[in-house]
């Protein structure tokens, strides 16, 4: 009974299919599910909504060309031509993270972005991805980045030092931003659930406001996605672009 | 707190990568260049039916514009033969009215002379009737005829007189 009313019970990760690789656990788990739910999902409404390939396009097909034009524009805003290659890679950040997030919104579902280990290895992977490629397109040059252009020569030292920190702390600040946001809010839905029957007929009112939060959660599930792409894009723009 | 439990992350960071790998294949090879293919063809059949809504839109113009030249050509030869037309009139007419007013200007002439012969035929007709008037009535006063030629003398004289 503790155990079911503890808001964080719904965070814990759960063996489905217990698989060893070695010493490894890589056990298939509720996690795993709802990642293979994502593709599935994902893939569902990117291929067979624009099956029909219709001039005049319905309901899905609009919001599978919706989504691709979204990123398309997001890509080409922010990145310019040169963003092309990586068009793929950001679209597919956005569909795993968005629909992550909302099919975590699914009553006793799981949300895998609400997990550091995750956010995490897409935000290091990123990282490195990002810095591979300033390395290969600017080679030695790209260590200028670290000092803007027109900065006075007695300000450097402590710009290299502001600039080295900010760009070493942004696949943390990414990874916890996403999921502290998602934690967070199905922590409160959780807390504020519990409120609901020990107060009887009051009960409405904490029920109006999850009402409400989870109006919030579905936007916050969205721009969470939205940030976590756009920062993507801004981060290889600058490597491709050195500020 | 969950999260932190680091047992965990080994098959949740090996599910990730092969998720979002199969996830990644999906997507570039199969869903979005097939959604592309869908706007570039939008994009096209859009571009292709402006153009040829842009095609007919300039015929339709040039058409209005011909219409408009016939229209105005038209006009200007309405102007041109009312013009002709009109001056022709005008000079018919005012050949006719020298040729009439000649004409009148013959009859009033042959009238005038007919008038003065006729006149002419009274007066000397009536001089006539006087004359024989004249010598009836001296033949009663007198009883004796006078000569023909000496009584036409003197009514001549005595009208002549009385028309002065």
């Amino acid at each position: 009974m503790a155990e079911a009313n503890n808001p964080l019970a719904q965070f814990v990760i759960q063996p489905l299919i217990p698989i060893k690789l070695g010493e490894l656990d890589a056990s298939f788990t509720n996690s795993s599910l709802f990642m293979v739910l994502t593709v599935v999902a994902a893939t569902t409404l990117m291929v067979l909504a624009v099956r029909p390939r219709a001039a005049v396009p319905g309901r899905w097909q609009l919001l599978a060309e919706l989504s691709y034009e979204f990123i398309a524009k997001m890509v080409s805003d922010n990145i310019g031509k040169e963003g092309k290659p990586y068009f793929s890679f950001i679209f597919t950040i956005f569909m795993f993270v968005l629909f992550g997030n909302f099919l975590g919104m699914l009553p006793y579902s799981f949300t895998f972005t609400s997990h550091i280990a995750v956010t995490l290895t897409m935000a290091l992977v990123i990282f490195l991805l990002v810095t591979v490629i300033a390395f290969v397109k600017h080679g030695m040059h790209f260590f200028s980045f670290f000092l803007p252009a027109g900065v006075p020569i007695f300000l450097a030292p402590l710009m290299i030092a502001i600039e080295v920190i900010s760009y070493f702390t942004r696949p943390f600040s990414l990874s916890i931003r996403l999921f502290a946001n998602m934690m967070a809010g199905h922590t409160l839905l959780k807390v504020v659930g519990g409120f609901v029957f020990p107060l009887g007929l009051l009960g409405i009112v904490p029920v109006a406001g999850l009402v409400a939060i989870t109006g919030l959660e579905f936007l916050i599930a969205f721009l969470q996605a939205y940030i976590f792409t756009i920062l993507t894009c801004i981060y290889i723009n600058d490597a491709i672009n050195l500020h | 707190m969950p999260q932190l439990d680091l047992a965990g992350f080994p098959s949740q960071i090996i599910w990730l990568v092969i998720t979002f790998v199969i996830l990644w294949l999906l997507m570039a090879k199969i869903a979005l260049p097939r959604v592309g293919l869908v706007l570039e063809e939008r994009q096209k059949k859009i571009d292709e039916n402006l153009d040829l809504a842009e095609n007919l839109r300039d015929e339709a113009q040039g058409a209005l514009d011909a219409y408009e030249k016939s229209i105005a050509d038209a006009k200007d030869n309405a102007r041109g033969s009312v013009t002709e037309a009109v001056r022709q009139m005008s000079d018919s007419a005012q050949a006719r009215h020298a040729e009439k007013s000649e004409e009148l200007a013959a009859e009033i002439k042959e009238a005038e002379a007919r008038i003065d012969a006729a006149k002419q035929e009274a007066i000397s007709g009536l001089q006539e009737a006087a004359a024989t008037v004249a010598s009836s009535a001296a033949e009663k006063l007198i009883g004796a005829s006078l000569p023909s030629d000496a009584v036409r003398q003197a009514v001549n004289t005595a009208m002549k007189e009385r028309s002065t």
